[in-house]
């Protein structure tokens, strides 16, 4: 007995804060958060008044949480195809043995170290909506005045004030924070494909073209998940870059789920807000849990 | 062995919630100690972090002093939002029992919620010992009576249903400053005027002052009656005058700054009229503040009258303080609120705050020319209650119509801002 404790014990003592600390910090309050999502509790009035899952089939039938919805598709198909657009033209620009590669490494990888909120605080100006056609226009700051005064001034738009496709113009901001750190992906994955592969297809015959194809593409597949995963994600959660954008968090325009979830708990609605973080979890756990099962099974193999 | 490794485990996890869940409990604290024989520090929980409103809090606090010299105030102002950051630090302390010995919070509705909570104490008591019904007007004390109880004392008054206008632009644009329009139709071929000018005609920002602007429309639109109705029920959010109203702010809107949701807050609006660049900004009169801060003459800069179609009302909002439920010192919390309440205190803060004294015999013989005019139309205008800044609604009510007014800024459907509005209103008269 004293043995096997031996053999385990002094394991669980060095896991035991984390465990409890994960244990009650994270999934507890999982638990807790999904009971209060069933309850209606609507006000700050405390009430434990089971009402099953009507809080989630009235917010799914909301137009407006609906709409959020919608935008959060916007946002994570541009942001993601943004990010591994631009991350994979850089890393491929400078896996070519090409001068100053650290230099571009860095100056690409640096808007990562900035945080959404600094930089939204900057992104809100250069986003304004105001055009030098309108009324006022006189006053236009921003993309819109630089557009102008290169001779683009057609090109100018409403950036986030559009209730459409407002959404896609805060992935403009995020893309440009989240391409380096998809190129430093992309770029390992280059480097980690041995010169002697693209040797032999090159010595059997392959064109350029064929060489990326059948050779280089199969062996960043891994490396394209990863980063399909973890900007995935970060765009199911982002909220910082939208509320240092946007000033008012009620805007209709770039409601999110995660921003609608602050404004229904800043209005003491406590039970839409745990349900609508619930259905935020269920969307992140679809897009993580997958890639955890294949990671694992990788790793056993 | 492995049991009491559980039992530990168990133990610390518990001890953890606990702590987490604690405090809610039964405080039962001695509130019926007198405020004179306090001691200790007063723990005082605002949005007052800058500006005008700092200044304002520490004039208020030198009163406080002075009137208690053993009690020491402890400043709990959270910055950022017009508030909105402080409500929520707030909710969590106040869930978690832990409440400061006072809190700002809008009087009227917004206190609703508080109320339901059971998380504020009645101050009927207070009021009396303090004879202060008799010193706030009774339109007021109406309006912070629930159920018969009164829960917070008022520290001042705003006026939301005030236009300021540019001089000059106005003159450029073949406007009579001195006369302002008689009523919304007449402004809005005012606007007309402006826009033709070349100038922007109305500045607004993001969300909230749409709603305040959207209130306002609705106000002079409906009269006092139908707007008061909109919020008892008493008006049909159906009716044709409500969807003539709605439209009527569609063509006001029609008239602002297209870059009005990228506005941080009301202050770069109401700079666009100071800088020439835009003719009218609705705002509340904390606007009188703004003014006279940047050097600003009244008559010869800048002007300011009742919005149109609203002339003999007075949209009111104001700020009031609380005594929580299980306040760490509720003596001295009540010391503090007899300082808010005492006419001293409310004119020392006032004149820097840029707003009116609640307290009716608070000395205001050295107030702005503005501040003297507002005071005036409070003793005698109708009082009717804010939406945007709740007085007049709950908060999740006026969560719910600021996103449809949001929507509307985009889309500019009448019927669907006119359909949520009333599916808004039913669901919260139950």
């Amino acid at each position: 007995m004293l043995k096997r404790v031996k053999h385990w014990g002094p394991g669980l003592l060095l896991l035991a804060p984390t465990i409890i600390l994960v244990g009650v910090f994270v999934y507890w309050l999982i638990i807790e958060n999904f009971r209060v999502s069933l309850t209606n509790q609507h006000t700050a009035k405390p009430s434990d008044k089971y009402v099953g899952f009507d809080n989630y089939t009235n917010l799914l039938a909301d137009p407006n949480f609906q709409h959020s919805l919608w935008n959060l598709l916007i946002l994570t198909i541009v942001f993601l195809g943004g990010t591994l657009i631009f991350g994979f033209l850089w890393a491929w620009i400078l896996d070519k043995p090409a001068k100053g590669e650290g230099f571009f490494r860095a100056v690409y990888l640096f808007p990562m170290a900035v945080s959404f909120i600094a930089s939204g605080v900057v992104w809100r100006w250069l986003l304004s909506s105001l055009q030098t056609d309108q009324p006022g226009g006189e006053r236009t700051t921003g993309l819109n005045r630089l557009l102008d005064s290169v001779g683009l001034g057609f090109l100018q738009n409403d950036w986030w004030s559009n209730p459409t496709w407002g959404i896609a113009a805060i992935a403009v901001p995020a893309i440009w924070q989240l391409s380096g750190y998809v190129m430093a992906l992309f770029l390992a994955g280059f480097r980690g494909i041995p010169e002697e592969l693209r040797e032999a297809a090159r010595i059997d015959g392959c064109s350029e073209w064929k060489l990326y194809r059948h050779v280089i593409f199969p062996q960043l597949n891994p490396v394209m998940l990863s980063a399909v995963i973890i900007i995935g994600h970060m765009s199911l959660k982002l909220f910082d870059l939208i509320r240092a954008i946007v000033p008012d968090a009620n805007t209709y325009d770039v409601q999110v789920p995660a921003t609608m979830m602050w404004v229904k708990y800043i209005g003491s609605d406590y039970a839409d807000a745990a349900a609508i973080g619930m259905i935020l979890l269920v969307l992140v756990a679809i897009v993580v849990i997958p890639y955890l099962m294949y990671t694992s099974r990788a790793e056993k193999r | 062995m492995r049991r009491s490794f559980k039992l530990l485990a168990a133990a610390a996890t518990l001890g953890l919630a606990l702590t987490g869940c604690g405090g809610s409990g039964d405080n039962s604290a001695d509130t019926a100690a007198p405020a004179s024989e306090a001691t200790g520090s007063v723990g005082v929980f605002t949005w007052w972090a800058d500006g005008s409103e700092k200044a304002g809090l520490d004039a208020l606090v030198d009163v406080f002093k002075t009137d208690y010299p053993d009690l020491t105030f402890d400043n709990l102002a959270v910055a950022g939002g017009a508030g909105s950051q402080a409500k929520s630090v707030l909710a969590a302390q106040l869930k978690a029992g832990t409440p400061p010995d006072s809190f700002q919070a809008h009087a009227g509705a917004e206190l609703q919620d508080y109320i339901d909570a059971d998380q504020l104490e009645d101050l009927t008591g207070f009021y009396e010992e303090n004879d202060l019904t008799s010193q706030f007007p009774a339109d007021l004390i109406d309006r912070l009576t629930v159920d018969g109880k009164i829960y917070s004392v008022p520290s001042n008054i705003h006026r939301s249903n005030v236009v300021w206008a540019n001089v000059d632009v106005l003159k450029d644009a073949g406007i009579d400053p001195e006369k302002p329009a008689e009523d919304l139709d007449a402004w809005i071929a005012d606007l007309e005027k402006v826009k033709k000018s070349g100038k922007t005609p109305l500045a607004v920002a993001g969300s909230w002052t749409q709603v305040q602007l959207f209130e306002n429309v609705l106000l002079a639109s409906l009269g006092v009656d139908g707007y008061n109705g909109l919020w008892d029920g008493a008006t049909d959010w159906k009716g044709e005058d409500v969807t003539k109203a709605i439209e009527s702010y569609k063509t006001v809107l029609s008239y602002t700054n297209s870059d009005r949701d990228s506005l941080s807050d009301w202050a770069p609006a109401t700079q666009l009229v100071q800088d020439g660049a835009a003719a009218y900004n609705l705002m509340g009169d904390w606007a009188e503040a703004k003014f006279t801060l940047d050097g600003d003459k009244a008559g010869t800069d800048y002007t300011y009258f009742p919005m149109p179609g609203t002339a003999g009302v007075f949209n009111f909002l104001a700020d009031s303080f609380t005594l929580p439920v299980g306040a760490p010192n509720p003596a001295g919390a009540k010391a503090w609120l007899t300082t808010i309440g005492s006419a001293e205190g409310q004119t020392a803060f006032n004149k820097v705050k840029g707003s009116i004294p609640a307290n009716t015999t608070a000395k205001t013989d050295d107030f702005s020319e503005y501040q003297k005019s507002a005071i005036d139309d409070f003793s005698k205008d109708q009082i009717v209650s804010s939406l945007a800044h709740g007085a007049a609604v709950p908060v999740a009510w006026l969560n719910e119509l600021s996103t449809a007014v949001s929507k509307f800024g985009g889309d500019g459907n009448v019927a669907t801002l006119q359909e949520s509005a009333g599916a808004t209103a039913e669901k919260f008269a139950e």
